[in-house]
């Protein structure tokens, strides 16, 4: 077929109601959000002693570390979501949540006798969390890849990636409150690998509904 | 109807002509879509001699550039200049269309101020693969696609020979693209 004539049936097809992509995907994560705090709210609820711990540094740490990692993948996703992103500098914010985990293990391993080492990074139920957290992200990944398909993704598969750890990050904020253990040696084995899943799962979906 | 001077003023043409295809200017859309085809196929043609492939499937990627941003036009940021977004677009496309043709490595392409101000025109004879990615469609939708593109017809026409309502019709040349734009991307492999 000529050029020509393909731009005829591209001309012929109306244009549609041009969209605010921003918008859309902020409204997702309202909505994503609130699923993840109803199945937070039904199934795990805060620890019992939340106003205690509250007060101790490894338990604001997870905080810190979560939303550390939740806000630049977010913010990198919104970007991949034009097909003329510049990510570069962003990108590299998703280093900080690293380094400040990286430093609560060594501090912990100085603080911490060698004995202890083991049972901290075990904690108290590491498959829960492996699960817990997914389970929590899932309504913020579903709902990002809903609005991302509005978008213009050149790289599908990555941005569905930063969709699963931008809900894994969301997640594990939640997930965090109800945890008993607060060990970043804990933290840094076990958040990493259930975003690790989210992030698979999210690429999946990436590749599978956000080509176009 | 004339573009109407919206903030930010983005003083470069192709911003301008979406401006006003978006404000429903059918005619500024297709000369646009000309427009940017003739720096697509340009960026295309240089692409494909550095990659020592034959010009066989310059029009393909000329043409899937196009509607991959017909399909996402209405996602378009209208405060940032239309250039750079066609650019990315089209950089994917020809990459993907190399890949198809066997090339691994890809040098992307960056400087596309060069084809803007050098575009090439299109040769009458030089045809793509859409024809066959037509079979694929339904077929109603390949009948209203070829009706319009290579038969030249309008809208109205159209819906009056197939007895559809003048809707009908649009509803089924965009589900018609949608798949086409799914098929091409399924040649890829």
């Amino acid at each position: 077929m000529r050029t020509s004539e393909f731009i005829a049936a591209l001309a012929a097809d109306p244009i549609p109601t041009p969209i605010r992509l921003g918008r859309r995907i902020a409204a997702a994560l309202v909505i994503g959000v609130v699923g993840s705090l109803a199945l937070y709210l039904l199934l795990l609820g805060p620890r019992p002693d939340i106003a205690e711990a509250a007060r101790t540094v490894r338990f604001c740490l997870k905080f810190v570390d979560s939303l550390a990692f939740a806000l630049p993948s977010l913010l990198l996703m919104l970007r991949l979501a034009r097909p003329d992103a510049k990510p570069r500098a962003l990108a590299l914010w998703l280093v900080a949540p690293f380094i400040l985990l990286a430093a609560g293990v060594v501090v912990e391993l100085f603080i911490v006798p060698q004995s202890a080492w083991m049972s901290r990074l075990m904690g108290a139920n590491a498959m829960h969390c492996m699960i817990t957290i997914p389970m929590l992200a899932a309504p913020v990944l579903a709902a990002l890849i809903v609005a991302l398909r509005e978008g213009a993704p050149l790289h599908p598969a990555l941005t569905g990636a930063l969709a699963g750890a931008a809900s894994a990050g969301i997640a594990a904020l939640f997930y965090a409150s109800s945890c008993p253990d607060d060990s970043p040696l804990f933290v840094a084995t076990w958040y990493p690998l259930a975003t690790l899943i989210c992030m698979g799962v999210g690429a999946l979906a990436g590749r599978r509904f956000l080509a176009w | 109807m004339k573009a109407q001077p919206i903030k930010g003023p983005l003083d470069d043409p192709w911003s301008r002509m979406m401006t006003a295809s978006i404000a429903g200017d059918d005619g500024a859309y297709r000369r646009l879509l000309e427009d940017i085809g003739r720096s697509v196929r340009a960026m295309a043609r240089a692409a494909f001699t550095r990659a020592r492939v034959g010009d066989a499937d310059i029009e393909d990627a000329v043409q899937e550039t196009l509607l991959a941003i017909h399909l996402k036009r209405h996602t378009w940021d209208s405060g940032q200049k239309l250039a750079p977004w066609v650019h990315a677009i089209a950089r994917h496309k020809i990459v993907d269309a190399l890949r198809r043709r066997g090339r691994r490595k890809v040098e992307p392409l960056e400087n596309f101020e060069e084809f803007l101000a050098a575009p090439e025109a299109e040769d009458p004879h030089a045809l793509s693969d859409a024809r066959k990615l037509l079979e694929t469609l339904a077929p109603r939708q390949r009948d209203i696609v070829r009706s319009i593109s290579l038969d030249g017809q309008s809208i109205a026409a159209t819906a009056k020979r197939l007895s559809m309502s003048e809707v009908a019709v649009r509803v089924a040349l965009h589900r018609a693209l949608k798949s086409l734009g799914a098929a091409w991307r399924r040649s890829v492999g």
